[in-house]
Parts: C-alpha cells; sequence; structure tokens
C-alpha cells in the first residue's frame, strides 16, 4: 500500500474524528457547568455526591469508562449494543471531560474576589446577573488556559475510541498497520494530531488574546 | 426625615461580639463620618448596614421603612422586599470592586440599565455628564486597570451615585490609595456634601472628617464612645477615651 493510499484511507476517518471531538466539546463544557454548580450547591449531600462522582470520573481511566458506557447496558440489562458507536462514544467521552471541566471552573469560579459579589449586591443585580454579566465574563478568562489544555488532551484521546471500535482516523491506521504490518499509519495519525492540535491552538490564542484586553 | 434609622444593633462574628447595641440615625442631606480604631465596629456597621451582613439584634430603617422587625414570637426577620431598600443607599468600598471586564462608562450605567430597567440612551447621556463633572470624561472608553487608584476610587463614587441612592455609605474610601491620590476623592467627597448628598464615611482621615462632616461619631470596642459635631469631638472632647484615641492619631 502506498503512503497515498495510507493517508486517503486515514483520511476518510477524520470526518468521525472530528464528530467526537465536536460532539464531547458541545456536550462536556455546558455539562460541566452543571457538575461545578452541583459540587459548589450548600445542599451538603449534593455537593459531596458530585465530589464523589467527579472523583471517580477522573480517577478511572476513560477507556474503562468508555467500554462501561458501549458494553455495560448488554451485560446488565441485556439490551443490544449499539450499532451506532458514536452514541456510547460520546456519551462516556462528554461525561469524562465534563468531570475536568467542572473542576476547572470551580477553580475559576472561585478565584472571584468576594468584592465583585459584593459590588453587585449593593448596585441590586440577582444572583443570575450577577453570576451570567459579573463572573462568568472574568472566570472565561481565567480558565481559558486550562480549557485549551483539555481540549488539546481531548483531540489525542479521541483515539481511544479504538477500543470499541468506532471507525475513527486512529482505529482505520491501527486496522492498516495490522494488515501491512507497517509502522508508517502510526506516524501519519501522528502527524495528523499534531497539526489537528496546532489549528486547536491557533483557535484558542486567538480567544485568549481577544479576551486579554483589561488585566484581571 | 431619618434617611437611616439603626437602633440597638447588635452583631456577633462566632464568639466575637463586633457590634453591642450601636444606634444611629442620619437625617436627609447630613454627613456623618464614624471614625474608630481597627476592629471597633465601624466597618461592620456600614456592611449591616448596607445589608452585605445580616444583624442579629436591632432595627434598621430606611425612610421610615422597616428593614427588619420583630416578629409576634420576638425572633429578628428580614423585610421580604430588601431589593426595594437595596434602591435606596449606595456603598463605595475601600477596594473599589470595579467590574475588570466593563469599560468605565459600562460599569457606571450598566446597574441603572439592567437593574432599574432605565432607558439606556438617557442613563448613557447622565452618566457621561456625571463621568465629566468628576473629571473623568476623557475616561469614559477605558478599562479599570488603565486608571490610577484615585481614578477607579472617583468612577466607583461615580457608579453608586448613577443608581440615584438616597444615601451613600463610603467605607474607608482612601486607605487603599497613595497619600498623593487621597486628595482627589476627598476633592469630590466634598463637593457631594455641598451638593447636600447624604452621607456616612468611615474614615481614618481626621482633618477630612473634621472639615466636611455634620456630625461625628466615635465607635471603639463594639459601642458608641462618643458623638457631637467635629468641633465637639476634635475640638475639645469631655471623654477620656476619645482623646486617647485622637492623641495617638495626631502622633
Amino acid at each position: 500500500m502506498t503512503l497515498t493510499t495510507m493517508i486517503q484511507k486515514m483520511s476518510e476517518g477524520l470526518g468521525n474524528t472530528c464528530a467526537i471531538f465536536f460532539y464531547t466539546l458541545l456536550f462536556a463544557l455546558p455539562l460541566g457547568v452543571v457538575f461545578a454548580l452541583l459540587r459548589m450547591s450548600k445542599n451538603i449531600v449534593i455537593s459531596k455526591l458530585t465530589q464523589l462522582i467527579v472523583s471517580v470520573l477522573r480517577g478511572t481511566p476513560l477507556m474503562l469508562q468508555l467500554l462501561a458506557v458501549t458494553y455495560g447496558p448488554y451485560y446488565l440489562f441485556g439490551m443490544s449494543i449499539s450499532r451506532n458507536k458514536l452514541i456510547p462514544v460520546v456519551i462516556a467521552f462528554s461525561i469524562n471531560y465534563a468531570a475536568y471541566f467542572s473542576e476547572i471552573y470551580r477553580g475559576g469560579i472561585e478565584s472571584i474576589s468576594v468584592g465583585q459579589y459584593e459590588a453587585a449586591a449593593i448596585l441590586g443585580y440577582s444572583k443570575a446577573q450577577t453570576f451570567i454579566k459579573i463572573i462568568l465574563p472574568q472566570v472565561i478568562r481565567r480558565i481559558l488556559p486550562s480549557v485549551t489544555n483539555e481540549i488539546v488532551t481531548l483531540v489525542k484521546d479521541t483515539s481511544i475510541a479504538f477500543t470499541v471500535s468506532y471507525q475513527e482516523m486512529f482505529t482505520i491506521g491501527k486496522q492498516i498497520a495490522n494488515s501491512q504490518t507497517s509502522f508508517m499509519p502510526f506516524v501519519v495519525a501522528g502527524v495528523f494530531y499534531y497539526i489537528f492540535n496546532a489549528l486547536v491552538g491557533f483557535v484558542m490564542g486567538r480567544a485568549e488574546k481577544a479576551m486579554s484586553y483589561y488585566k484581571q | 426625615m431619618n434617611v437611616l434609622k439603626m437602633t440597638d444593633i447588635k452583631k456577633s462574628f462566632g464568639d466575637n461580639e463586633v457590634l453591642k447595641g450601636v444606634s444611629l440615625t442620619v437625617d436627609e442631606g447630613e454627613v456623618v463620618s464614624i471614625i474608630g480604631s481597627s476592629g471597633g465596629g465601624k466597618s461592620t456597621l456600614l456592611r449591616c448596614a448596607t445589608l452585605l451582613e445580616t444583624v442579629d439584634g436591632g432595627i434598621i430603617t430606611y425612610m421610615g421603612d422597616d428593614v427588619t422587625y420583630y416578629n409576634a414570637k420576638g425572633k429578628l426577620c428580614y423585610s421580604k422586599d430588601l431589593k426595594k431598600f437595596k434602591r435606596v443607599f449606595g456603598l463605595v468600598f475601600q477596594n473599589f470592586n470595579l467590574f475588570p471586564h466593563f469599560s468605565v462608562l459600562k460599569n457606571v450605567m450598566d446597574a441603572p440599565v439592567s437593574v432599574l430597567g432605565r432607558d439606556k440612551k438617557e442613563v448613557r447621556e447622565e452618566c457621561l455628564a456625571l463621568l465629566n463633572k468628576m473629571g473623568l470624561g476623557d475616561k469614559a472608553k477605558a478599562y479599570p486597570c488603565e486608571l490610577s487608584g484615585g481614578q477607579q476610587q472617583r468612577v466607583s463614587i461615580v457608579r453608586a451615585l448613577a443608581m440615584k441612592p438616597d444615601i451613600l455609605f463610603f467605607d474607608e474610601p482612601t486607605s487603599a490609595l497613595d497619600p498623593e491620590l487621597t486628595g482627589e476623592v476627598l476633592k469630590v467627597i466634598k463637593s457631594l456634601a455641598e451638593e447636600k448628598m447624604t452621607m456616612v464615611i468611615v474614615t481614618h482621615e481626621m482633618a477630612f472628617a473634621r472639615a466636611v462632616s455634620d456630625r461625628v461619631i466615635f465607635i471603639d470596642n463594639g459601642i458608641i464612645v462618643e458623638e457631637g459635631t467635629p468641633d465637639d469631638i476634635f475640638g475639645n472632647t469631655k471623654n477620656e477615651r476619645t482623646r486617647q484615641f485622637l492623641q495617638n492619631y495626631n502622633n
């Protein structure tokens, strides 16, 4: 197999790689806010329970969680394994990444000084207004570098989907490597991931720059 | 009319009784300065008045309406409609607490627009006029980080004024400023006093308190030790504790 056909075949999987990436961000970013708010709840049961869930999600391998979401329903309830593997992949990835994002959000929210809340309270802003207008924009600015870190990791983590044979770029690469007894597909995969992350770095760098119109 | 009336206010943090029954009235157009050593309860009194802290006992009344009251069982309650009271007062913080991601103009006009629901154009003109008056006309588009401490504090005064409060509280407004920048902030407060703005000022600037106030209150150890005209307090106080405090200050 020539290098060109190899690249061509693996490129066909890039769509699926991107699907994991974008759907995960789409669900994990907001779900992380929910986790963070539950974790900061005044209700100690809700807060502790969320803490436990987040610690399990962060303390066990994503690969394991992916296997659990994909095959768990079959072993536990005898449900058929979903044909479209994208669904369990996105569910597992979203929940896992939401756990990481929630801790980043929590750190960001707690880093905002009490004075900001007090100034808003004196001016009569409601709780929702205070969070959305005053706190959140400052939090986003502060956590952007950490979020970029997670997104870069997510790009590479999409390759974990090969464990459930979801036809993304790395899965295809691995199949080619096996059938051709060649190391080349892995090199190609590495280049693909690197380019993908260079793009991520560029976009996030732009976002950071756009938000740095004020000093914190 | 009393704009603010606080009666027998008590407040503790754990075992530490910070306010041991403080009463204070402020009339319309009056300027009241609160002096006293750190930890004496000055700032806590202000934070109770501005609802940032809840009191353990005592009645707070704004414009004749009770913020706190005792119910039939003798339990202290807060009014259900705190929003109404929040429109009555403004507070200028020691550390300004401007919103760093908002421009100066947005800092000043956002609350009147999004809290009071007023017309944006109208508020904008008002705020620009206020900023001009405070010598900040050319800073409307700047961000707080681009301003000096004195300018930031003046912006925060404008932010409070833009809400058209009936009474304005200042919590050590110059304590975070270099001596050089203190003057410009005090000048602004003085000009507000001349316009008969009702104000309560917690301050360590004794000369300023003497010049600007109608009444001076000396708080120590959670109680009002002495209260009187600036001349009573600074000129010839009869109270030993007050004399001691002022003497330490002058040294």
